[in-house]
């Protein structure tokens, strides 16, 4: 299975951190106690990750996580 | 004679193109008559091939959005008429650099050039709805303009708040859908879904004035001023001591050139904020560098939306890279964290460097704070925001290393 994209909504993130707990191997917690990915707004979960990529969305109190379209290239 | 009789009259009248680099601004007046005896009138959309040929004739011409992201303006429109469903086109006038005043010059200037441009998309998208998005100043002048024709009837003309994020795309959308110039998340291009899930292309009105000769004098002509890299003309805003000059320049005009049409002597010039708050410094041999993506890449710079920001000689250019700071943490829309919070620490940290704080660590505190922003919001605020603060520490690196020991070389 290709792995999906999840992407940060920065409109409704309120630093909750829980995304961070459920997936330490892709975000860190940044000065201010928002989620850090590697990249921006929009990164990588390799398959391994999913579930708990899955767990993040669904647990996310605001509703600022979801996952986009499969990762291009 | 019958209604149609007249039409087919009119278009028989043969105008010819524009002569120079004069072609966005090169009526006299405003109004309708001079316009028309100027471009002469609209093509009909149904004599230039539908989406498809317009879109090939804006290809072919190489036009690139005038509004900042210079994206191919011929993607955005075959985008929106992907889906089949009515699309929603919108005339970008908002005009949020306080620096910038080419688009309410063109608006006062030339505002049945942009309603061409903008009725013209519309009618090729068929669009249910066109918009026109700007501020307060620019009201009366369009209103009259919009009396003058009947075609522009449908347009709806509203005004926005006269804040720096206000232009942002997803903001004019957000403001013509719920009130709120303030930009939005949002996963897929607008062109794709936008206003209430419907395709919206948002042009800045520069560009649809481009469009509007384009389909009149075709591709060839609009190649025919302007170098390879950057066809045709490009408006461009001088801001230097206080006032704004705007000039249409030939693309790939170099920086020196530019300058001095507007009257600003290169030796006077310590730096050229290019491109406006988002964008990078200029000094030294990028001053001779063309106003294209291609010419000005190697500095890092871009044309932007054409704003060129003079900084005169006897000025710290790490002060007024503080100022602006400064402006634009002010001017965040406060919803996105990253930004809210980063924003004004790194405004906080080069006011440090420019009140020549003796700290040799802001450097690398501002480089850590720009990496800790960029990408991180609903719009591109803060990436342009640090683009610009970086910019400065390169472009003014001596000066920097001076405010660190507590010195300022340019001022005494
Ligand atoms: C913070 C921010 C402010 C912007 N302000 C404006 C603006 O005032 N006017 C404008 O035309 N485009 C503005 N833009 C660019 C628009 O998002 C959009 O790219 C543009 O209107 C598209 O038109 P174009 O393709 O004709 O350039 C802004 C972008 C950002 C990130
Ligand atoms: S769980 Fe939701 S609100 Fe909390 S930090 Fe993650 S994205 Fe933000
Ligand atoms: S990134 Fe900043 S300016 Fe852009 S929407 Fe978010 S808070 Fe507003």
């Amino acid at each position: 299975m290709p792995g999906r994209t999840l992407h940060i909504d920065w409109t409704r993130c309120d630093a909750r951190g829980s995304c961070i707990e459920l997936l330490p191997e892709l975000l860190r917690r940044d000065n201010w106690g928002y989620p850090l990915a590697r990249t921006g707004s929009e990164f990588a979960v390799p398959a391994h990750l999913d579930d708990a990529a899955e767990d993040a969305v669904n647990l996310c109190p605001v509703l600022a996580l979801r996952f986009t379209a499969p990762v291009r290239g | 004679m019958t209604m149609f009789d007249a039409l087919t009259d009119e278009q028989e009248t043969f105008v010819a193109p524009p002569v120079g680099v004069r072609r966005l601004l090169a009526t006299g007046d405003p109004s309708l008559r001079t316009h028309l005896a100027t471009f002469g009138p609209l093509p009909a959309v149904d004599g230039l091939g539908g989406v498809d040929g317009v879109t090939a004739a804006l290809e072919e011409a190489g036009l690139a959005g005038r509004g900042g992201a210079a994206f191919p303006t011929w993607r955005k429109v075959a985008s929106a008429a992907e889906s089949g469903r009515a699309a929603i086109v919108v005339a970008n006038g908002s005009e949020g650099e306080p620096m910038s005043a080419k688009d309410a010059t063109l608006l006062h200037q030339s505002p049945h050039l942009v309603l061409d441009g903008l009725l013209l998309v519309a009618g090729v998208l068929r669009a249910s709805e066109a918009h026109l998005v700007t501020t307060d100043g620019q009201l009366a002048p369009l209103q009259r303009a919009i009396a003058e024709r009947a075609d522009a009837r449908g347009v709806r003309v509203r005004t926005t708040e006269d804040r720096f994020v206000s232009g942002e795309a997803s903001a004019v959308a957000n403001a013509i859908e719920r009130g709120r110039a303030i930009p939005r998340d949002h996963v897929v291009r607008l062109s794709i879904a936008g206003i209430a899930g419907r395709p919206t292309l948002v042009l800045n009105v520069e560009t649809l004035a481009h469009i509007a000769v384009i389909v009149r004098f075709g591709a060839a002509w609009f190649r025919s001023v302007g170098t390879a890299d950057d066809p045709g003309t490009r408006l461009l805003t001088v801001a230097v001591d206080g006032t704004r000059r705007v000039v249409e320049a030939a693309g790939g005009t170099s920086l020196r050139r530019a300058l001095e049409a507007t009257g600003v002597a290169v030796e006077s010039v310590r730096a050229v904020l290019v491109g406006g708050y988002h964008g990078a410094w200029a000094t030294g041999e990028a001053l001779d560098a063309p106003i294209s993506a291609a010419g000005l890449a190697p500095f890092g710079a871009a044309p932007g939306a054409g704003i060129l920001i003079v900084l005169s000689r006897g000025h710290c250019g790490v002060v007024r890279a503080a100022e602006i700071a400064h402006y634009l943490a002010g001017q965040s829309a406060g919803q996105c964290g990253p930004c809210a919070n980063g924003l004004p620490e790194i405004a906080e940290v080069m006011g440090r460097l420019a009140r020549r704080d003796r700290d040799a660590s802001l450097p690398r505190q501002l480089r850590e704070l720009g990496g800790l922003v960029i990408g991180r919001g609903a719009c591109h605020h803060p990436d342009g925001t640090t683009r610009m603060v970086m910019s400065a520490l390169e472009a003014f690196e001596h000066d920097v290393h001076a405010h660190a020991r507590g010195l300022c070389q340019e001022v005494a």
